[in-house]
């Protein structure tokens, strides 16, 4: 009979008039429970760490936050018949499709040398922020249930989803350079510059991450829009033409200027210095300035290599200073912001 | 008052008050039209309600209490342990602890599509584990949960009680100042109702403080020694003299009284 006893909490009985008592004091000890509290030393349960404890608390987590990631990278193909296979076909699907757009249709090479490698670097390292800034954007209404489930500072959850994309980058890395190799590109020193310029990519992506992550926790708007967002950017980033060119047409030499100095602009303008000789050698401002073999230099097409010869925008030491100040910024900003609001994730 | 050895105090509820707020429930037809309408007159979404789930609960918890939360469908008691355990802000009032409070509840779902194993060292390390403690308790702790070679297969493949037991498993693995376990038991077998409730005795043992929400309320009568009856999200009566508050609940929602002198032992089928 007393499966009637239980069946009586059903929804349908919640109209009973039952009516709770007004609080009774009689329970409760005389003093304040607040001094209650304070006397034996206990601490509110939703209370926010100090900002320099919170990054102590999210490093003493690191291994979750890493465990984390690869752990939803392994997930992630585990339905697909050709399973971990994705991490390598979905970089070359990409080049394969903006080559046959960019490359072969549209053309929009305008005399950049070996357009292939150029346009596929950039493909390769803008993926890398878009990607993480989508998935950031939506990591605390995709997580709700463990946010609900498990007390960890929640920071670890839009740095784990960086980390994710971070490590789908290195497989996109790994085909890079077999297709760059392949046509013939020199294995040079200047190579391992590339590893500082992702890594100051990294640290812009986790600064942003936080921010967009909580921006994202809030209202689901955002997170629909952040597609058109981030795909307008890359438009604007110099991704499959490039800045450089466009920018001596010298119509609009501060709209120039203001792409260059775009973080994402930076960063692959970073990475192709790094692996490709002729975007390094032919950078603005990469020699000394000649009038003469500067003026040879023709957009369209003749004496590329010239380019070098002439003013640079935006020096290569400038892209480095700039790499190095977005991702100072990011990550002091989005840290900042994230913390401000980390009691009221779980909210929903 | 007799039961509680120590006096010191280890969770302090002042005054709590939690509202959340719930998105997509009912309102306008759903179409683009209705909700240009909307913008355009500058109306709030019909489609959250905020849900005023705790009103005004006051609570002192002692060393080594343990503490059964009864009451209807939707009175507030798994908002309440989520209140407690810092996963949902207080809107007004505040929640002390003396230490963070262990969650185990129905939905404490953890990755679904990931192997029994790899929940296993993320919920660890999830609760602050160091790699080399995760590996030093794995065994015990899938030798506790019982769910056997199932450990390999994701955990959606696995049964309700399976799955809560592996849930239990982990989160009794680190020690905790304070336990909370909600329904989490509710699905489980015989043999493991039988461990869990000793694992709670042990807790208890460590001066440790247990809250449990039950529908079984034998389970409650078996493992606690103060319940708190909620209603509504306010308290409705609560005490340390369990079958006295348990037979008015029963009363108050129409179910049969508890014969007790047949069921003393935790087992609700009767």
């Amino acid at each position: 009979m007393r499966e009637r006893a239980r069946d009586q909490g059903g929804p349908g009985t919640l109209t009973d008039d039952l009516t709770p008592p007004e609080i009774s004091r009689d329970d409760l000890p005389d003093e304040p429970l607040a001094e209650l509290a304070a006397r034996y030393r206990l601490r509110p349960s939703a209370a926010r760490p100090g900002v320099f404890a919170y990054a102590g608390q999210l490093w003493a987590r690191r291994y979750f936050i890493v465990g984390f990631a690869t752990a939803r990278n392994v997930a992630m193909y585990t339905e697909a018949r050709l399973g971990q296979l994705w991490q390598v076909l979905t970089p070359l699907l990409n080049a394969a499709v903006y080559y046959l757009i960019f490359g072969i249709i549209l053309d929009t090479s305008r005399g950049v040398p070996k357009f292939l490698d150029f346009l596929i670097t950039g493909i390769f390292v803008f993926n890398f922020t878009q990607r993480a800034f989508i998935t950031t954007s939506r990591v605390i209404p995709d997580s709700l249930p463990l946010i609900r489930a498990l007390p960890f500072p929640r920071g670890c959850l839009p740095i784990g989803y960086v980390l994710i994309e971070l490590e789908q980058l290195a497989m996109s890395m790994v085909v890079l350079t077999v297709i760059v190799l392949s046509t013939g590109e020199p294995l040079t020193w200047y190579w391992l510059l590339a590893l500082p310029a992702l890594l100051l990519q990294a640290m812009f992506n986790i600064g942003m991450g936080l921010f967009l992550a909580r921006l994202g926790a809030g209202a689901d708007d955002f997170s629909q829009l952040m597609p058109f967002l981030v795909r307008t950017w890359m438009y604007c980033s110099g991704v499959m033409y490039s800045i450089a060119t466009v920018s001596f047409d010298r119509k609009h030499p501060s709209v120039g200027y203001l792409l260059q100095v775009n973080p994402a602009a930076v960063f692959i303008d970073l990475v192709r210095n790094a692996i490709l000789a002729t975007q390094r050698d032919g950078w603005p401002g990469s020699k000394p300035y000649n009038a003469a073999l500067c003026k040879l230099y023709d957009v369209k097409g003749a004496h590329l290599e010239n380019s070098a010869y002439c003013h640079g925008t935006v020096t290569i030491n400038d892209l480095w200073l700039l790499g190095a100040g977005w991702a100072i910024v990011a990550i002091v900003v989005g840290y900042v912001f994230f913390w401000q609001a980390e009691t009221k994730y779980g909210r929903g | 008052m007799a039961v509680a050895n120590s006096s010191d105090p280890t969770v302090v509820v002042d005054d709590l008050h939690v509202v959340y707020r719930v998105y997509g429930a009912g309102g306008d037809k759903g179409t683009a039209a209705t909700a240009l309408m909307r913008v355009m007159k500058r109306q709030r979404r019909p489609s959250v309600r905020e849900v005023h789930a705790i009103r005004g609960v006051s609570f002192v918890v002692n060393h080594g209490d343990a503490i059964g939360i009864i009451g209807r469908n939707g009175s507030g008691k798994s908002t309440l342990l989520q209140a407690v355990a810092g996963l949902l802000p207080p809107e007004q009032g505040c929640v002390y602890t003396s230490g963070q409070a262990a969650l185990l509840g129905v939905n404490a779902a953890l990755l679904d599509d990931l192997t029994g194993e790899r929940n296993v060292v993320l919920g660890c390390l999830a609760m602050g584990m160091s790699p080399q403690e995760v590996k030093d308790r794995f065994q015990s702790i899938v030798d506790f949960s019982g769910v056997g070679n199932f450990i390999d297969y994701p955990m959606r493949t696995y049964s309700t009680g399976m799955a809560q037991r592996l849930r239990f498993s982990i989160a009794s693995a680190k020690s905790h100042e304070i336990l909370m376990i909600d329904e989490a038991l509710a699905t489980g077998d015989a043999n493991f109702r039988a461990k869990s409730h000793e694992k709670i005795m042990e807790l208890r043992g460590e001066a440790g403080t247990v809250f449990l929400v039950a529908h079984n309320l034998a389970e409650i009568e078996a493992s606690c020694n103060r319940v708190i009856w909620l209603e509504k999200g306010k308290i409705m009566m609560q005490g340390y003299d369990v079958p006295a508050v348990v037979d008015a609940y029963l009363e108050a929602t129409g179910g049969e009284p508890r014969k007790r002198d047949k069921v003393q032992d935790g087992d609700h089928s009767a």
